[in-house]
């Protein structure tokens, strides 16, 4: 087997945890936005209203969209911060987790509804 | 035999885009755990890594393709307002669905959960796939990446077949129908 085709090289043990922290983070943030957005804009009528980028599609088009620039926003900035070092990856994996599930439960109805 | 234009989007969007992004979870589940979850597992060719990433990156594409197609195609006709006093609401889907207390919730739970959970699938995926990209055989010495990218893909299959099922159960109570014929094939006489 050739030296190129080999598991493990060097070059690839050295790259830096932090831009793969930064994605992580980044998407449980994204998909906790999705839940906060849709929560804000069925509670609050203004909101809603403002959430009605395009009309055939309703508030969902607004909600998905800000949740969408929030997360590459986040995605953006945590990888301009971390993408050359490394940082405490467990930690930021637990907290993106937890945001992730967080999304998880409150686009739920019943759930949402209790907000 | 016959399909309506709207039957057809409805059709792409679950059986296609949607569908083939539930089957595809399970292989880049399989993949990753195989190949990726030892530091002394199996040697992983750069062909391998290559497949694996244009794997990934289709099941991204796949993703976001079922979600916009779901809320930019089929939503606006699914949300679509009656004129007042129409009295036959098969083309008006989620009013049909909320005329009925015994079908309402598929609307009130069913639909207000799978249009915002399915968003989180691309966001997952993509995320997914950006980390594959970036660290792809070195996730072997990255267990907290790997179990990032593990966990949000799991997620992602979670969400999808949350979105899948009913998606599957809405289009049974209240099919998203209307438009053109398209005439797939012609059935003989009997």
């Amino acid at each position: 087997m050739s030296a190129q085709t080999t598991a493990n090289t060097p070059r690839a043990m050295l790259n830096p945890n932090g831009a793969g922290a930064a994605a992580v983070l980044a998407a449980g943030i994204g998909s906790l936005a999705v839940a906060v957005f849709a929560i804000v804009a069925d509670k609050a009528a203004p909101i809603k209203s403002l959430m009605n980028f395009y009309k055939p599609t309703g508030p969902l088009s607004g909600v998905t969209t800000c949740a969408i620039v929030v997360w590459l926003v986040a995605w953006a900035l945590l990888h301009w911060r971390w993408s050359r070092r490394n940082v405490e990856v467990g930690r930021i994996t637990v907290a993106a987790f937890i945001l992730l599930f967080l999304g998880l439960l409150l686009t739920f109805p019943p759930i949402a509804d209790l907000m | 035999m016959e399909i309506t234009v709207r039957g057809l989007w409805t059709m792409i969007h679950g059986m296609g885009f949607g569908a083939l992004y539930l089957m595809a979870c399970s292989g880049a589940l399989v993949e990753l755990y195989r190949r990726y979850t030892s530091p002394l597992g199996p040697e992983i060719k750069i062909e391998d890594e290559r497949f694996m990433r244009i794997y990934l990156t289709a099941m991204a594409v796949l993703a976001w393709l079922t979600v916009l197609t779901g809320a930019y195609v089929i939503y606006p006709w699914y949300r679509a307002v009656p004129p007042p006093g129409t009295a036959n609401l098969a083309a008006f889907p989620q009013r049909l669905l909320m005329s009925n207390p015994s079908t309402s919730g598929w609307h009130s739970i069913g639909m207000e959960w799978k249009e915002h959970v399915a968003w989180l699938v691309p966001i997952s995926i993509t995320m997914a796939t950006a980390v594959f990209s970036q660290y792809r055989r070195s996730l072997r010495v990255h267990p907290e990446l790997r179990a990032a990218v593990l966990g949000f893909v799991w997620v992602s299959l979670l969400a999808a077949g949350i979105a899948g099922f009913f998606g599957a159960m809405l289009n049974k109570n209240a099919p998203v129908m209307g438009g053109s014929t398209i005439t797939v094939v012609q059935g003989g006489q009997k």
